[in-house]
């Protein structure tokens, strides 16, 4: 019998410490069969942010560094910059990347660094409990805006794709989500170009991610893609944004 | 002179860090250190490093890591409320084990401060500075020349121990300018990295990371850190001594504050005066046998601290000398900086 599905090379056989119907498992498998699609594995090495995804080297069978919350980008930087025949990506979730790192960010975009960045944007800080991220939707309700998001003393949910779009040395940005099966395909394909990106030397490539926090957003994982689908993608719309 | 030429203390440091095999230096201006910055953004390129003007010390010390975490030798360099930017990122050097020499050109603070040449990160140097349990191996030369010399010591360090190395100095010698003969290496060290991120051809992956999350792993971890520092300490105190045998006045001082120091012993010695100097090399380990040795021959010594701050180090004096000794002290901060005259005057009155 010929098997025509298997568990990526890349990615450990070990049971998950994520949430029922998280976006973070599927995005680390989507990641790992990329990996081995393209064949690098050996030459990978992956950078993990702080929040829920700190340990994703526990699921990823290549190199990988941990990094300070939001300081991924700095890291990933002086890793690329000497040794440019690796291929670094870092994993970031939206506090990690839009709050504390935002600095790292922008400048790790501008400077045109020949990184591959994997957004997940949750709308949520989940690790810490459910706090208010920059990503945040207008009256989404959090553990530190209990009466919903309000613009007048939270403003609005930060768009970092599109504010890094009109950056020249950013090379690709997509913008993808897990709400079905048609657009989790979309977004493997999204991040496969990221990488392919690297490989062909492009420059700076971006992934972000909708991904679903059932847990902290207070509902059920089918929900939680209904959510994504009706609510999260009106205001980040899905597709290609450079 | 001849084969020597005239560097500032900023420009040896530099240079010491290239001929040490220093391969990445990321930094972001401040002064009393730009003209490291600047010579660095010269020289990186010509000996096929990696040069890069950080968007901030965060960045910087963040971007240390990395290129440390796969395998190249690392440095950055700042003034003092950079290097307070620096500490979160040193804490994670030290907790994932990493090689990595920041330079530390101290000014006055808090805060702000100002621009003038001050000892007063001392603490800070020697006693973590950043969250956790975790110690800095911290060198401060007093010359250009020493400056040079030393950053072959402080990256050998760095590498062999797996640890961050401070090179503490200050805005007087970073700035000062004197003749110095430039040579290589003397400090060998295995350069063989088998935990850096290179990929994971023909090997199990490499992880690099402090973070330790199942019950009883972190405490693990923790204890082999306190070994390690428990041989630093052991094997790798530095000092220099000056009339030590028959001395019953000992200065105490580092860095810059010990050239001053120096003056005044040549002077009172001259007058006949029985004072000796020790000038701590590595401020931490501190180098404490010296000190015990002192309290079990010199026993009618006095002990006299002298520093650009109002007293931080005269407390690893004080646990040294274990109250065997008097330690008495003199500092200044803030742009002051005790002069020969000063310590005379209060030799007087011991
Ligand atoms: C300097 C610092 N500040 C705060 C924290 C606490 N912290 C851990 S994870 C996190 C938020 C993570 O949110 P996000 O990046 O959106 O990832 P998620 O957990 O949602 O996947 C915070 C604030 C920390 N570890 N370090
Ligand atoms: S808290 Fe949210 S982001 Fe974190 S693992 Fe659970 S579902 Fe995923």
């Amino acid at each position: 019998m010929e098997k025509i599905y298997r568990r990526p090379e890349s990615l450990y056989d070990t049971s998950t410490h994520y949430c029922p119907g998280c976006g973070h498992s599927t995005v680390h498998k989507i990641i790992a069969e990329v990996v081995d699609e393209l064949g690098i594995r050996k030459k990978v090495i992956g950078i993990a942010p702080v929040g829920c995804a700190v340990v994703a080297y526990n699921y990823w069978n290549f190199d990988c560094s941990e990094a300070a919350h939001g300081r991924a980008l700095a890291v990933a930087t002086a890793i690329k910059r000497v040794r440019p025949n690796n291929i670094v990506f870092t994993y970031q979730g939206d506090g990690d990347l839009a709050a504390i790192g935002t600095n790292e960010t922008i400048h790790a975009a501008n400077r045109g660094e020949n990184l591959t960045v994997i957004f997940i944007n949750n709308a949520i800080y989940g690790m810490t409990g459910g706090q208010m991220a920059p990503t945040t939707l207008l009256n989404q309700k959090t553990a530190t805006t209990p009466l919903g998001r309000d613009a007048k003393f939270q403003g609005y949910p930060l768009k970092i794709s599109e504010m890094l779009a009109v950056l020249p040395a950013v090379k690709y940005i997509e913008r993808v989500s897990l709400q079905s099966v048609p657009e989790t395909i979309k977004a493997k394909k999204a991040i496969k170009q990221a990488f392919i990106n690297q490989v062909d030397g492009v420059g700076f490539s971006l992934v972000e991610v909708l991904s679903p926090c059932p847990t902290y957003w207070g509902m059920n994982p089918v929900d939680s893609l209904k959510w994504i689908k009706d609510v999260m993608a009106k205001e980040f719309p899905l597709g290609r944004i450079k | 002179m001849k084969n020597k030429i005239l560097m500032s203390g900023n420009e040896a440091i530099a240079e010491g860090a290239i001929k040490a095999g220093c391969r990445f230096y990321a930094g972001y201006p401040i002064t009393p250190q730009n003209e490291l910055i600047a010579y660095m953004s010269s020289r990186m390129p010509e000996v096929k490093g990696v040069f890069i003007q950080a968007e901030s010390e965060l960045a910087a010390i963040n971007m240390v890591y990395g290129a440390s975490a796969a395998g190249v030798r690392a440095m950055t360099s700042s003034s003092s409320p950079g290097v307070s930017l620096k500490q979160e990122g040193i804490s994670y050097i030290a907790g994932a084990e990493l090689p990595a020499v920041i330079v530390n050109v101290m000014r006055g603070g808090p805060g702000l401060g100002n621009i003038a040449p001050a000892q007063s990160d001392y603490f800070q140097a020697t006693r973590g500075g950043g969250h956790g349990d975790y110690r800095s191996i911290v060198i401060a030369p007093s010359a250009v020349q020493e400056a040079f010399d030393l950053m072959f010591l402080g990256f050998g360090l760095a590498d062999k121990y797996r640890n961050p190395v401070i090179v503490l100095t200050d805005g007087m010698l970073g700035q000062m300018m004197e003749p110095i003969k430039v040579a290589s290496c003397k400090f060998q060290v295995s350069s063989k990295k088998p935990w850096a991120l290179t990929g994971c051809a023909g090997r199990k992956p490499n992880i690099v990371k402090s973070f330790f999350l199942a019950e009883g792993a972190l405490e693990i971890a923790n204890l082999k850190l306190q070994e390690k520092y428990k041989t630093i300490q052991e094997k790798e105190q530095r000092f220099e001594g000056l009339f030590l045998d028959d001395a019953n006045i000992i200065l105490v001082a580092y860095g810059s504050m010990a050239r001053v120091a120096k003056g005044a012993v040549g002077a009172l010695r001259r007058n006949g005066k029985k004072v000796g100097l020790i000038r701590p090399i590595t401020l931490w380990p501190f180098p404490s046998k010296v000190f015990k040795s002192i309290c079990q021959r010199n026993k009618k010594s006095k002990v006299l601290v002298i520093e650009m701050s109002y007293g931080q180090m005269i407390e690893d004096v004080l646990l040294s000398v274990n109250g065997k000794l008097p330690v008495e002290f003199i500092g200044k901060s803030g742009g002051g900086i005790p002069s020969e005259e000063d310590i005379i005057n209060k030799i007087k009155l011991l």
